[in-house]
């Protein structure tokens, strides 16, 4: 249980980058002059590219795509140099394996952009007027590393899967092994019950986050730009949340199995997808950004951004604590009258 | 509870999954600031105005204020055109301009400033079009003119990437909880002491085990490829024999380590969470979201092991590129060996004792 968030900070800190880098390119080059080689050089010296292959036929293409060995082939036209030279004009066409259509843009991007740079260097003796300079700032995460993205959102995602998943199957489990019944006969009150159940489970979350913190700070360098105690009381309201869901989640359903299916289907992998974690939320079509907003994930995640990595106190997110605090307390009510009716 | 699981899940997690799965970028909401208000700011901003990549949020005349809609999710990049940018570059041939990304997302600030870099240039270009005429600049600079085009999905349509990860996703999930959640259910009801008197031998109780799920998540696959095909209309350019007979062998190889967790675990509760951690691990390394390439290299290295990156690219490669058998060969020998090594282990780690 506490290798469990070890291993998926490390996972998603390393694992998860969109960032392209040793993508696979394949070269057809029916001019091979020496314009063609400087920039053949220029690709391969870029980092971004590992020319995994050259091919010398058009009908390659097909079979290396098809095999899924190389994501682009950059073909240059015949006699490439002649024609930059004599006629200002050559074509380089870049073939992207699009059935990835992210990265295939990000590719043929990428080769687009360190061939500009060619050429604009080669320009650069007949310098161009009225240069516009733009300077772009890159704020929070200078270095764009993606760990950033991705300690939040792993945060949020491990105490849905310790609170939500582990209360609702401890409680269900009483139930089917038939001892609830036992505890419900006792003279122990409901709401007794259920905090003895509880709180180890809010312990072992505390634990975590503060393992979470610590790895990301030491692994990643990822800072805490805000205080920490804010933190990690936004932190408690979130666990209480997604407590008072596993005991709803526990009190509806009647066998482990349901209450793991229903936790993972309707928790795990809202969380992940719709909460903003990994895919923005702004680019999703409108039904589907209603979900992402009922779902607490997202506004926990916007929190722990706000603090951790911009900075920003209190003032910045109480909107989206008092939308968790009231979310916490609807589900406690609710849950709570459902774990009555089953005393009766 | 059977038959809604197999049959709504997969219809909702499809809808609703792939619709949310989308790394598109559009709409990114930037905050102008032009404090220079001359013919040539104008032109700048104009251009990020009509751009459908951008949305403009907002116009303001300070940067704090810019900056606080950053600050507060309002806006993700703001353009700063300094005073005096138009008579920069008239008296000193250049003048500059400030971009301020959010860059929480390290990928979509990349982005947005290839596109913003991309747009300024071409407002740059125009100016110099204007002031010089169209004769001049063309006289010096040679360029490079490059054609990209995009194959299997010329629409680039993202879906269709998405599509097959989530049945791959689907099929995993449900296949290997049932099976996992299975011996170890027997045990917790005392059942398996009643089995493990029977005359039945291992490798017929572990069939009898596997035989069921494995149906289930087959039907599945096929329900689901049924859907996106309805809904989606996802390309099946290669076999679908081919496919069932990989999603087969794929499967005998994750059910039969879901039994062999099952197997080893006291409780349903015990079985669930080291589930959790190995699909977990397995499903992000697969390449379902990112591609594998950019994972460093001890990972792509571990990724060897991982049987869902093999049916996560074979899937896509039969589906989407109409690979054919001897495309697919080398994963195909691994796959098999793999769920060859993982049924044998899980008949000899079952032991008829508790």
């Amino acid at each position: 249980m506490f290798g469990i968030p070890v291993a998926q900070m490390l996972l998603f800190g390393y694992i998860i980058t969109t960032e392209v880098k040793d993508a696979r390119i394949a070269i057809l080059d029916h001019s091979k002059d020496e314009t063609t080689r400087k920039i053949i050089d220029k690709l391969a010296s870029s980092g971004y590219f590992i020319i995994a292959k050259y091919l010398s036929h058009e009908q390659e293409i097909a079979d290396c795509f098809r095999q899924g060995t190389v994501k682009e082939v950059v073909v240059f036209e015949p006699d490439f140099a002649r024609k930059l030279q004599n006629e200002k004009m050559a074509s380089v066409h870049l073939i992207a394996d699009a059935s990835d259509a992210n990265s295939a843009n990000l590719v043929v991007n990428y080769t687009g952009a360190v061939i500009n740079d060619f050429i604009a260097k080669e320009n650069k003796s007949s310098a161009m007027p009225l240069q516009i300079i733009t300077e772009p700032r890159m704020l929070y995460n200078p270095e764009l590393k993606g760990v950033y993205m991705f300690v939040p959102g792993t945060m949020a995602m491990i105490l849905v899967l310790i609170c939500a998943l582990l209360t609702s199957v401890s409680i269900v489990r009483e139930k089917e092994l038939g001892t609830m019944e036992v505890l419900l006969v006792s003279p122990l009150k409901p709401l007794q019950i259920v905090l003895g159940k509880v709180t180890p489970y809010i312990f072992l979350s505390f634990v975590n986050v503060i393992t979470i913190l610590l790895l990301s700070n030491f692994v990643f360098g990822l800072p805490v730009r805000g205080s920490i105690t804010l933190l990690l009381a936004e932190s408690f309201l979130f666990i209480s949340l997604a407590l008072s869901l596993g005991i709803l989640i526990s009190s509806s359903t009647s066998s482990q199995q349901m209450a793991m299916v229903a936790s993972m289907l309707g928790l795990m992998l809202p969380s992940i997808l719709l909460s903003g974690f990994i895919f923005p939320i702004d680019n999703m079509p409108g039904w589907i950004q209603w979900i992402c907003y009922i779902n607490p994930t997202t506004y926990f995640i916007v929190i722990l951004k706000n603090i951790m990595l911009k900075g920003l106190g209190f003032m910045s997110v109480w909107k989206e604590t008092a939308i968790l605090a009231g979310i916490t307390m609807f589900l406690l009510v609710v849950s709570t009258k459902k774990f009555k009716v089953r005393l009766d | 509870m059977m038959l809604p699981v197999i049959f709504v899940i997969p219809l909702i997690q499809l809808l609703i999954l792939v619709n949310a799965a989308n790394m598109e970028m559009k709409h990114i909401r930037i905050c102008i600031v032009d404090n220079d208000l001359s013919s040539s700011s104008r032109l700048i901003t104009g251009k990020f105005s009509n751009s459908k990549f951008f949305t403009v949020q907002g116009h303001t005349f300070s940067m704090e204020e810019a900056q606080r809609q950053i600050e507060n999710g309002r806006a993700d990049m703001v353009l700063h055109i300094p005073e005096g940018f138009e008579r920069n570059m008239i008296r000193e041939n250049k003048a500059k301009t400030q971009l301020l990304f959010n860059a929480i997302n390290g990928t979509v600030a990349g982005i947005s400033n290839a596109y913003a870099a991309q747009i300024i240039a071409g407002a740059n270009r125009e100016i110099i079009m204007e002031w010089y005429g169209n004769s001049e600049t063309q006289a010096g600079a040679a360029a490079i003119n490059i054609i990209p085009s995009f194959w299997y999905n010329p629409d680039m349509n993202y879906k269709i990437f998405m599509v097959p990860a989530i049945l791959v996703l689907l099929v995993t999930l449900i296949g290997m909880m049932l099976a996992t959640l299975n011996i170890v259910r027997e045990k917790e009801m005392g059942n398996i002491e009643q089995i493990n008197v029977t005359p039945i031998r291992k490798i017929h109780f572990i069939t009898g085990k596997l035989l069921p799920f494995w149906i289930i998540a087959l039907v599945m696959l096929a329900f689901g490829l049924l859907i996106g095909k309805l809904i989606y209309n996802i390309p099946m350019l290669g076999s679908l024999p081919l496919l069932f007979v990989v999603a087969g062998i794929y499967l005998l190889a994750m059910l039969g380590f879901g039994l062999m967790i099952s197997n080893s675990a006291a409780t349903q509760q015990q079985a669930m969470f080291v589930m959790f951690f190995f699909i977990l691990i397995f499903i992000m390394m697969s390449g379902i979201f990112t591609p594998t390439d950019s994972m460093p290299n001890w990972a792509q290295t571990i990724n060897y092991l991982n049987p869902v990156s093999y049916f996560m690219r074979i899937i896509r490669m039969i589906l989407l590129k109409g690979s054919g058998f001897i495309d697919i060969l080398r994963d195909f020998v691994i796959l098999l060996c793999y769920s060859i090594t993982v049924i044998t282990l899980a008949v000899f780690r079952y032991r008829k004792v508790s």
